[in-house]
Formats: structure tokens, C-alpha cells, sequence
């Protein structure tokens, strides 16, 4: 009697495919959410900072500043769109957010620039810092450059040679990712962050739907045991895991052309230890909350900190200890580890161990507790 | 005759809140006990226990010749239970139900698929089995619980408040089943609110606050207490204990389970 039955296992698990065959809701929360949120953070999550709107006050018109500010446009930061005359407009500008940056040419410049130093104000829209902090660089960079070209000529036009080079030479190179695409960072982890909402979201209303329904009651009284009925609820929720998983790395892949470095066959492996803790968590929210409302309002509870503490958007490291030890508290940060090094730097085990490690404790602890409640509940 | 439910000294307390108290009663196989009482007297508790659902806090019970409390597995196997919230999958078809719980009391193959048409003739659902529960009345949601609880051939059968807000027509329907399913030799267990219902039972338990203060025949019970009818019987129980019990002397306490 206390063995394990088949014969109750497959009559929950033909129950659960009928469930979801029938539920729209479910099918397109499958389906459409991991699109929707790829989709959205692909696009939205942006850091790159790219052709900013700036406003220039060319006062001096002349073929010098005409050239700096075309070199301006070259950078990529900044697209110098619109000419104004006066600050009055610039402020304008700025106030109205139609602009981000301003470069003030003075009147004098191009005379300037020939005999001794000209001076180009730019003033910078500082309110994103992450904005201000570029365009400060790329207006640096751009300075000095013209300054290197302008004083080789000058030296040259004086008879000395050799001048071109500077004594100290220091050549970055940016690995992984060389273009620094912050969608190349992004897309992997969304693996992570998509399958977390959608997968514990929909395991945690399979059950608590039994709950709210009454069903569970009738159930108990069922000589059906926890283990039969648990598996039974839960491996439809890995199927469809691996259907989002796919789904989100075919768009990665295809659509975003974000392609993984690593080997995909691990990448799949560690995603499948990723989703039991997953549905672990699912678990657990369905043996706390009474409602699938509830249910709902705790997944996207989790969905905060996922995002702020994990590392999906900003480095654990420069983080306060108490924050990076939350952010240790959730599996999701470990996963990130994992998939960002099979994406991007195309690593395997022998860098992801200590991950993968974290991964499975978490997906043996979770799980454990997880079962351990929903039999209590049961029983 | 050998005993479906023997019940010595049942109790179960919750925290500092005793639900049952001391029930004691004895059903032989092939009755229809009825426990009626007012709502949150302990009616629903006690079945719990009797199910191997709850275990009792102290007392004895066999059902079946089963313990509730080491045995609960032979139990549930050998039980069919209903209750007022028909617990069926609405979004499921009628033969989706059926097939589920076949599987839920271990039922495959052949047997499952013979259980299956025995309980559809017998309930008469043959024309409604690929219709969605959801678009049944509550008459006939009713109808399929009693199917689905009856697949696995219980000897016993646990009813609670099977007919609460049912119309009178699937009311009688569902009674002279439950008679038939007596008659054959199921043991049946029912608690209700109807008096009509009561009054059909081979056996009545009233129960109030906990305790099972009188067990009977209803003809017996009312010859007693010198009542006319179950009506008159209910209502001078409820007057009398509720007089009796301190609870009621302070507003507003009452009773929860």
C-alpha cells in the first residue's frame, strides 16, 4: 500500500497536460511572457549610450569648428542635431530634455585653434549619471585626439620629427564582449530571470488552484501519496521549462544574434539543476499562499531583488557586504555566473564549478523543504 | 453482524479548543448513519478522523476493522468520500474526472475501464460523459462526485452534507442511490442538515458543541424525548444544551471547526 503507485503518478500527470491544454491563460503565460519580457529587456535594458540628442552654439562658423563639430558626430555619442545661438536656447533645451548635451564653439576658435589654445565648453545633462559619465569621456577622448594631431602638425610644420609618438602608449583591449554591447550581457542572464517568474509563477498556481477549488481536500482523503502526487504536478512545469528555455535561447540566438561561446549541452544541463530549485520555490509559495492572487503578488515580490541583487543589472562587487550577502541568498545569482560564462566567455566546468555547486545545494535544500511542507499540508 | 465504525472516547483538540469530545458510537455494516447538528458542531472533524485524514488526540476508532491512526492507507483505500464542495476538476470533462480518480484508487486497464461503465450506468451519466464539468448543474456536479467516490466499490461510504444547496428534485435522486448502495451492503455515512434526510437514516448522531449527546434510531430518539417529529427534536436539543453550555453565557464565543 505505501509503495510507489504508477498507476496514481501517470493519473495526476494526464490530469496536470489536460490542465494545461485547456487553460489559455497558462499557455500563453508559457509562451508569450518569456517572449514579452526577452523582447522588452532586450530592447529597454540598454545601457550603451548612443547618438544623444545635443544642441550646438557654433559662434564662431568657421570651417575649424564646422570640423570638431562633425568629429563630434563621429564619436556615435552624440548626434548634433540642432543649432541655437545664445544660452538662453541651450538652457532650453536641456530644461526640455530634447537635448542631453551642448557644445559651445566660441567666436574665436577657429583663431584660437591655430595659435595657441581654443577652448569648446560642453555642458552635460548630468541627471542620468551613466550618460553624463560617457559623454564626458568620449568629449575627453575626442580633445585630446584632435590636440595629439594638432600639435604633431604644428611640430612638424616647425622641422621636428618624431613628435607623433607619446611616451607612454597604453592600448586597451576589451575582452568577451569587444563591443561592449550591453545586450550581449543581458540576453543570457534573461534566461535566468524569465524562467524564475514564469516557471515558479505557474507551478505555484497549478497547486494553489487545487487548494482554492477544494480538490486537494478530496485528495487527502485519496489513498494517493505526497511523492505520486507532487511529481506528478511538477514535471509537466520542467517540460515546459525546457519550451521557454528554448524559446528564449532560439530568439537570443537567432534574433538578437547574441551567440553563446560555451557549449549549449551544459548550458541545458545547468538550466535543468537552475529549474528544480525553481520549482522548488514554486513549491514553496504554493504552501504559503491560499490564493493564486497571493501566489502571484509573491512571485513578483521575488522579481525585485532578483533583478537588483543578483547582478543582472549592477556588479555584486561594489555593492554593500549585507546587499552581496543577500544577493547570495538567491539561486538566480549563481545561474547568472554560470550562463554569462557560457555566453560570453565561453568557459565550462572547470571555471562554473563553484556555481554549479551553490546551484545544486540550493536545488537539494529547496526541494527538500519544499516537499517536506507540502506533505505536511497534505497530510 | 460485524462492525463498519467502532468509536470509543474519540477526542481531537486544537490548541487549547477541544472540537470532539468523547464521541463513542458503533455502526454495523450496512447502515445509514446520519449526524446532524448545528454548523461547527464537530460534525466534519469527526468524519476527518473516522477518513484517517486527522489524527484523533486521544480515544480509539476502527473503521473497516481498521485503526484510524496506524492504518489510515487500508482505510482510504477501502472508502469513498463526497463533500458539499464537489470536488471535481471543472475545466475537466465528466470521463476526465471519472479517469482521474480510477487512477487516484490505483484502478488501471480492464478494471479501470469495467468500474468506469458500472458506475455510469448506475449513476446514469452515459449521455453526459464528454461534457465539462463546468457546464453541469450543481444536481448533476453532484451526481459525478458521487461516481467518482464510488469507482474504487467502497464499503464504506462518507458523506459530507452531500445535498447542501442542491435543488429537491436531484435532492430525492441522490437519496434513493444512496439507499440502493445501502441495501447492497454499503455502509453509509452521512452528515446533513435536512431533517427529511435525517429521518431516512438507520441511525442518528446529534451533535453539538463537541460531544455527541444523543445516538439512536430516529424513531427512538424521538420517542425519548417524547417529540413529534425531527424538527421539534432538533430545535429542543439546540434550546437545551445551548442553556447548559457556559460558552453561551458569554456573547459572541462561539464555536469554530
Amino acid at each position: 500500500m505505501l509503495r510507489f503507485s504508477w498507476t496514481r503518478f501517470l493519473a495526476v500527470l494526464k490530469k496536470e497536460f489536460i490542465h494545461i491544454r485547456r487553460d489559455r491563460a497558462s499557455l500563453i503565460m508559457a509562451i508569450a511572457m518569456p517572449l514579452g519580457m526577452l523582447l522588452l529587456f532586450g530592447y529597454a535594458v540598454n545601457t550603451d549610450v548612443e547618438h544623444l540628442p545635443t544642441v550646438v552654439w557654433d559662434q564662431s562658423q568657421t570651417q575649424e569648428s564646422r570640423d570638431f563639430v562633425s568629429s563630434v558626430r563621429n564619436t556615435q555619442y552624440m548626434d548634433p542635431d540642432y543649432y541655437v545661438s545664445g544660452y538662453k536656447q541651450i538652457e532650453n533645451y536641456l530644461d526640455s530634455g530634447k537635448a542631453r548635451a551642448a557644445v559651445i564653439i566660441p567666436p574665436d576658435f577657429g583663431k584660437q585653434l591655430q595659435e595657441q589654445q581654443a577652448s569648446v565648453q560642453v555642458l552635460v545633462d548630468g541627471s542620468d549619471p551613466t550618460i553624463a559619465r560617457a559623454v564626458t569621456s568620449a568629449v575627453q577622448m575626442l580633445g585630446f585626439d584632435k590636440s595629439l594631431k594638432l600639435q604633431s602638425q604644428r611640430l612638424a610644420s616647425m622641422g621636428i620629427s618624431g613628435g607623433t609618438t607619446l611616451p607612454l602608449d597604453i592600448e586597451t583591449r576589451v575582452w568577451y564582449n569587444p563591443d561592449m554591447k550591453s545586450r550581449n550581457f543581458n540576453i543570457p542572464a534573461l534566461i535566468g530571470l524569465i524562467l524564475q517568474n514564469v516557471i515558479a509563477m505557474l507551478t505555484s498556481f497549478s497547486i494553489v488552484r487545487e487548494k482554492e477549488r477544494g480538490t486537494m481536500e478530496q485528495l487527502i482523503v485519496t489513498p494517493i501519496r505526497s511523492l505520486e502526487l507532487l511529481l506528478g504536478k511538477l514535471l509537466p512545469f520542467v517540460l515546459i521549462g525546457f519550451v521557454s528555455l528554448s524559446l528564449i535561447l532560439v530568439t537570443g540566438i537567432f534574433w538578437f544574434g547574441v551567440m553563446p561561446m560555451g557549449s549549449i549541452p551544459l548550458l541545458v544541463l545547468l538550466s535543468t539543476i537552475f529549474l528544480f530549485t525553481i520549482l522548488a520555490i514554486g513549491l514553496l509559495i504554493s504552501s504559503i499562499a491560499k490564493t493564486q492572487l497571493q501566489a502571484m503578488q509573491m512571485t513578483f515580490i521575488l522579481i525585485l531583488p532578483s533583478i537588483l541583487l543578483s547582478g543582472f543589472v549592477f556588479p555584486r562587487e561594489t555593492m554593500p557586504k549585507l546587499l552581496q550577502l543577500m544577493g547570495g541568498l538567491l539561486p538566480l545569482t549563481y545561474f547568472l555566473e554560470i550562463v554569462r560564462g557560457i555566453f560570453l566567455k565561453g568557459v565550462g566546468l572547470q571555471f562554473l564549478w563553484q556555481d554549479t555547486l551553490a546551484l545544486c545545494l540550493f536545488a537539494v535544500i529547496l526541494l527538500a523543504v519544499a516537499s517536506k511542507k507540502f506533505k505536511k499540508n497534505l497530510d | 453482524m460485524s462492525l463498519a465504525i467502532d468509536c470509543q472516547g474519540l477526542i481531537k483538540r486544537f490548541g487549547t479548543y477541544t472540537a470532539v469530545q468523547d464521541v463513542t458510537f458503533q455502526i454495523p455494516q450496512g447502515a445509514i448513519m446520519g449526524f446532524v447538528g448545528p454548523n461547527g458542531a464537530g460534525k466534519t472533524t469527526t468524519i476527518r478522523m473516522l477518513c484517517g485524514v486527522l489524527v484523533p488526540t486521544d480515544g480509539k476508532a476502527t473503521v473497516l476493522g481498521f485503526d484510524v491512526k496506524s492504518q489510515p492507507e487500508d482505510i482510504k483505500q477501502r472508502i469513498g468520500y463526497m463533500s458539499q464542495k464537489f470536488s471535481l476538476y471543472d475545466d475537466l470533462t465528466v470521463a476526465e474526472n471519472l479517469a482521474f480518480y480510477a487512477g487516484v484508487y490505483n484502478l488501471r486497464g480492464k478494471e479501470a475501464a469495467l468500474q468506469k461503465k458500472r458506475v455510469v450506468e448506475r449513476i446514469g451519466l452515459g449521455e453526459r460523459t464528454s461534457q465539462l464539468v463546468s457546464s453541469l448543474s450543481g444536481g448533476w456536479k453532484q451526481r459525478v462526485a458521487l461516481a467518482c467516490a464510488l469507482l474504487h466499490s467502497p464499503q464504506l461510504l462518507v458523506l459530507d452534507e452531500p445535498t447542501a444547496g442542491v435543488d429537491p428534485v436531484s435532492r430525492r435522486i441522490f437519496w434513493d442511490i444512496i439507499h440502493q448502495l445501502a441495501e447492497e451492503g454499503m455502509t453509509i455515512l452521512v452528515s446533513t442538515h435536512y431533517m427529511d434526510e435525517a429521518a431516512s437514516c438507520d441511525y442518528l448522531g446529534f451533535v453539538f458543541y463537541g460531544r455527541l449527546i444523543a445516538f439512536g434510531s430516529p424513531e427512538e430518539m424521538k420517542q425519548r424525548e417524547g417529540k413529534e417529529t425531527l424538527d421539534d427534536l432538533f430545535i429542543y436539543y439546540v434550546e437545551r444544551e445551548a442553556s447548559e453550555d457556559p460558552r453561551n453565557t458569554k456573547a459572541g464565543s462561539g464555536g469554530a471547526g
